[in-house]
């Protein structure tokens, strides 16, 4: 790393070494507080009979049926929303049209709405005293208070993730090299798996990985449509909320305890795709004939 | 580029064709919109519109009744004004860890930064259940106040620590990028000319990444007043005194009184919209900043 470089330059701009130290001290401590805390906190809970009780709550029938919804709806949530999100940011970052603003800012929804709000609405559509609830109770199809309820549930909560990481990283990528495969023949396919799908590969994964961490742990929105039938349809969030309100505490943590490490293991995983893509950026911005690498203030005198 | 005249096999150009030639090289336009569209209406416009619709079957006296009654009111005072605390805790302090992890050296920082984005991985369930283990009167925190007389978990203090957590990576993750990108030049220009320290943080930084602290503001407000998971567990949920709006929908709707479920839930919807168009605004305002600065 040569920082010596940026630190000399930084002389006569920055605070003097008391100030610096509290600063950093004060944040490092809310940050233990409020983060560091709470994350030991699970796995000390979950442990705190031991590995054998600890084992023994997630060996539990409803603990394996709680896990294996949860993973069945990530699995289907997770793909519907990463073919919805390529296709939005394929529109929206390549073609100029008119509403582009205003449906880009409906495809944000979804985050501002309150889960609890999601939930109903399915439960409003899907109810028996919904829309369509006399004609699915007579074809004696359940959505609402079944899988499928939670599965869209979740769909909605996760709508955004893929779409809004794709979006801006394909707008600033321009339409240059597709234009030129298709220029050269490519059909429409391999110049998407050709050309742009390398291009996106990291923020893809950045948006299917958060989609799916949000996927897996939706508590309020999934909570609405589920009806708490245990074994059923309980995912893990509310496998959790069960076990916490039976005092079964160290169940709890333990269930819990696999959801922390899911966002461990997300947030390990964003940290590694972060890093590869400021190196892939870096790399591109020292090649600078192919394409002025977007977003990046190298060329300082030939700018207007 | 008017050598378009390749074979595709897909429709290549959209309708109003006309304004911009050289983009409609490229196949899919159609596809892709029309398919993004019809998804974002059966999942999100449709039902959306079934809220709105059973709102606007209720009459009026019906739908007043519903959301100002007492304990609802007690529970619109308890989330905004939880919400707006939180968000203000997280407008000094992220302010403070992103200056931190943008200025300053020390180790651990990349781990530190990493773990920022812990509320948004983090299931708010279990947040909630760790927050209150923590905060109980026998918790790790908790016993330490709990002598003085101060209760931090089962009362509405619980509700603004949990909405803290929730809220802290908007503030963070919006500052940072403004504040890696201002210019060291301005910082020591004001220096040159014999600003303090602070008068340059003031005056020269601050003004800066104003509108970035505010969209980062808005947007934590905006998670708290619907957040659900982390606040049940610790909240204690009393009426009157720590029931936040969401449970209150939940509790009409396991009474089966859908109507007043439909009408306390289409309050929120408005309100998450303003803050929608205000957080749209804001990030408008920001981006118009930043250009001005380049130009």
């Amino acid at each position: 790393m040569n920082n010596t470089s940026s630190r000399s330059s930084r002389r006569g701009t920055t605070e003097a070494p008391w100030i610096r130290w509290t600063l950093t001290g004060l944040a490092l401590v809310f940050i233990a507080l409020f983060l560091v805390l709470p994350l030991a906190a699970v796995f000390t809970e979950a442990l705190r009979k031991g590995w054998l009780a600890y084992l023994e709550a997630l060996k539990e029938p409803d603990a394996w049926a709680a896990i294996r919804l949860t993973l069945l709806t990530a699995a289907v949530a997770v793909p519907m929303n990463l073919v919805f999100g390529v296709a939005a940011a394929w529109a929206i970052a390549k073609f100029e049209f008119r509403g582009k603003s205003f449906l880009t800012t409906l495809i944000d929804l979804p985050f501002s709405v309150s889960p609890v709000v999601a939930g109903l609405i399915y439960v409003l559509v899907f109810g028996a005293q919904g829309w369509l609830g006399p004609w699915l109770a007579q074809h004696d199809i359940k959505i609402v208070f079944a899988v499928p309820g939670i599965i869209l549930a979740t769909v909605f909560v996760t709508f955004p993730f893929i779409a809004r990481e794709l979006i801006p990283l394909m707008q600033a990528q321009g339409t240059d090299e597709e234009q030129a495969a298709i220029v050269l023949g490519a059909t429409g396919w391999q110049t998407f798996w050709h050309v742009t799908l390398p291009n996106i590969k990291w923020g893809l994964i950045y948006g299917v990985i958060l989609c799916n961490a949000r996927a897996m742990g939706e508590f309020g929105a999934v909570s609405v449509v589920s009806g708490h039938i245990r074994g059923q349809t309980n995912t893990m969030p509310l496998h959790v909320e069960v076990l916490y309100n039976e005092y079964q505490s160290v169940a709890a943590f333990a269930v819990a305890s696999l959801l922390a490490l899911l966002a461990v293991l997300t947030l390990a995983i964003k940290s590694v795709v972060d890093w590869r893509f400021e190196r892939d950026r870096q790399a591109a911005a020292e090649l600078p004939p192919e394409r002025p690498a977007a977003s990046l203030p190298v060329a300082r005198p030939a700018a207007a | 580029m008017s050598a378009s005249v390749t074979v595709l096999p897909l429709p290549a150009a959209g309708a109003g064709v006309s304004r911009r030639g050289s983009a409609r090289v490229l196949p899919g336009f159609n596809l892709t919109l029309g398919f993004a569209v019809l998804y974002l209406s059966l999942i999100v416009l449709i039902p959306l519109s079934a809220l709105v619709l059973k709102t606007l079957s209720m009459s009026w006296p019906q739908f007043w009744e519903a959301v100002t009654s007492p304990r609802v009111m007690a529970s619109y005072r308890l989330t905004f004004g939880a919400s707006l605390i939180a968000a203000l805790v997280n407008v000094v302090f992220g302010l403070l860890v992103a200056w931190v992890l943008v200025r300053y050296p020390f180790p651990g920082k990349k781990l530190v930064d990493a773990l920022v984005d812990l509320p948004f991985a983090l299931p708010t369930a279990v947040a909630g259940i760790s927050l209150t283990a923590l905060l109980a009167g026998n918790g790790w925190v908790g016993q330490y106040f709990e002598p003085h007389g101060i209760q931090l978990a089962f009362n509405p203090n619980g509700v603004v620590i949990a909405l803290i957590f929730i809220g802290l990576p908007f503030v963070v993750r919006t500052v940072q990028p403004v504040l890696e990108d201002t210019e060291k030049e301005l910082e020591e220009a004001a220096t040159c000319l014999g600003a303090t320290r602070w008068q340059t943080f003031s005056r020269v930084i601050f003004p800066s990444i104003a509108p970035a602290l505010l969209t980062g503001f808005a947007m934590a407000f905006a998670r708290a007043v619907g957040e659900y998971g982390s606040v049940i567990f610790i909240a204690g949920n009393m009426p009157m005194v720590s029931e936040i709006t969401p449970l209150i929908i939940i509790g009409k709707l396991e009474q089966y009184d859908y109507a007043g479920a439909t009408a306390v839930a289409s309050v929120m919807l408005v309100i998450s919209f303003i803050l929608l168009l205000v957080i749209n605004g804001l990030q408008g305002w920001q981006r118009k900043r930043s250009a001005g600065a380049m130009a």
